[in-house]
């Protein structure tokens, strides 16, 4: 090895020094995620504002982790909350217990439950964990404790992510 | 008050007057929460994650955990990353205690704080019931930005910023009273 080499290998750190740092500077700037990344959850709509759950539990029997728990009513004819006869009256899911695998949005008959891209879902208490249907349908954004935050801060939530179009969200706009 | 004065002054009357324990309280909070030395405790891939988090593309020194202890005496958070067996608790608890004394632990995926999909006889089905947990990251594995987004969370908790669903507010430290 001659002093030739290592003013070749200098010569590399050297010319880094000049480059553009690769460091996504996460918190200030949006994360890019691919399309097909699968975050947190969503319950979607039709476009008529009806939900497209209809309480049928196939993705709770999907689910390799056992962490969704759906329990269905029947629909009121007058005030219908989805298209079907009846309608899920509480969906939970663990977001502990889940494994973000998607076989849920593989199960579902009417495409209600899709995989999204948020992923900022950290949180300090094992029992914030339970998502419900008021934290997961359209509309709403951000982690539990993102909009407990917000709330307590007074401000918008602001999800730390940009991301590309994805057909089976339709509805949900980062 | 001068800092002159301040020093001139007993500790017994600053402590009274709440000076030592606020004021201080909350610069030592600040200086804690942004050096996070993380204990080396990667079980399975999410340990993958873990490493990725530290590298250029996440840099999670711009946060000041980034230098991994291999010893955890010198360490302040550990980061279970990974599936926790029964066999392997016992070695986990150990490495816990022998970390100095304010001490936080970030629970890092399924399988970590759950047991995940392995709901058997073999995993331990949430790490706190072995050490007090204080993050919880869902994720299968988490993203290195979710871990990145963790540690910013243990630095409000640390901070003393973090409150729960029903509002009531977090310890900074879980053995305070220890």
């Amino acid at each position: 090895m001659s002093v030739l080499d290592i003013a070749k290998g200098m010569g590399v750190t050297l010319g880094h020094l000049f480059k553009r740092p690769v460091t996504v500077r996460y918190p200030e700037q949006p994360v890019d995620v691919k399309p097909r990344f699968r975050g947190r959850h969503h319950l979607l709509r039709h476009p008529s504002g009806l939900e497209k759950c209809i309480g049928c539990s196939l993705c709770a029997a999907a689910c390799p982790a056992y962490a969704i728990y759906v329990e269905a009513a029947e629909n009121d004819p007058d005030d219908p909350v989805s298209p079907g006869e009846r309608y899920a009256s509480i969906y939970e899911i663990n977001m502990l217990r889940c494994i973000f695998c998607g076989m849920c949005e593989e199960a579902c008959p009417t495409g209600a439950i899709v995989l999204g891209h948020e992923f900022e879902l950290a949180d300090f208490v094992y029992q914030d964990f339970t998502y419900g249907k008021d934290d997961m349908l359209v509309g709403v954004m951000g982690s539990k404790w993102q909009r407990r935050e917000a709330t307590q801060k007074g401000r918008d939530v602001r999800v730390g992510l940009s991301s590309g179009p994805r057909p089976e969200l339709e509805g949900v706009d980062y | 008050m001068g800092l002159r004065d301040l020093f001139e002054r007993d500790v017994q009357e600053l402590e009274q007057e709440g000076i030592l324990f606020s004021t201080l309280g909350k610069l030592v909070a600040w200086g804690r929460s942004n050096s996070l030395w993380p204990a080396t405790f990667g079980l399975a891939c999410c340990a993958i994650e873990m490493m990725q988090s530290t590298n250029a593309r996440n840099d999670l020194a711009r946060f000041g955990s980034e230098v991994f202890r291999a010893s955890p005496r010198q360490a302040d958070v550990m980061i279970v990353a990974g599936r926790l067996s029964k066999k392997m608790a016992p070695v986990m608890r150990r490495v816990y205690e022998q970390m100095p004394d304010p001490k936080w632990v970030i629970s890092m995926g399924a399988c970590a704080s759950s047991g995940g999909m392995f709901n058997n006889y073999a995993i331990v089905q949430n790490v706190n019931s072995v050490v007090p947990v204080d993050i919880y990251v869902p994720g299968c594995p988490p993203r290195p930005e979710a871990l990145v987004y963790a540690v910013m969370q243990l630095q409000k908790k640390v901070r003393g910023e973090a409150f729960d669903q029903r509002g009531v507010e977090l310890p900074m430290v879980e053995g305070w009273a220890r």
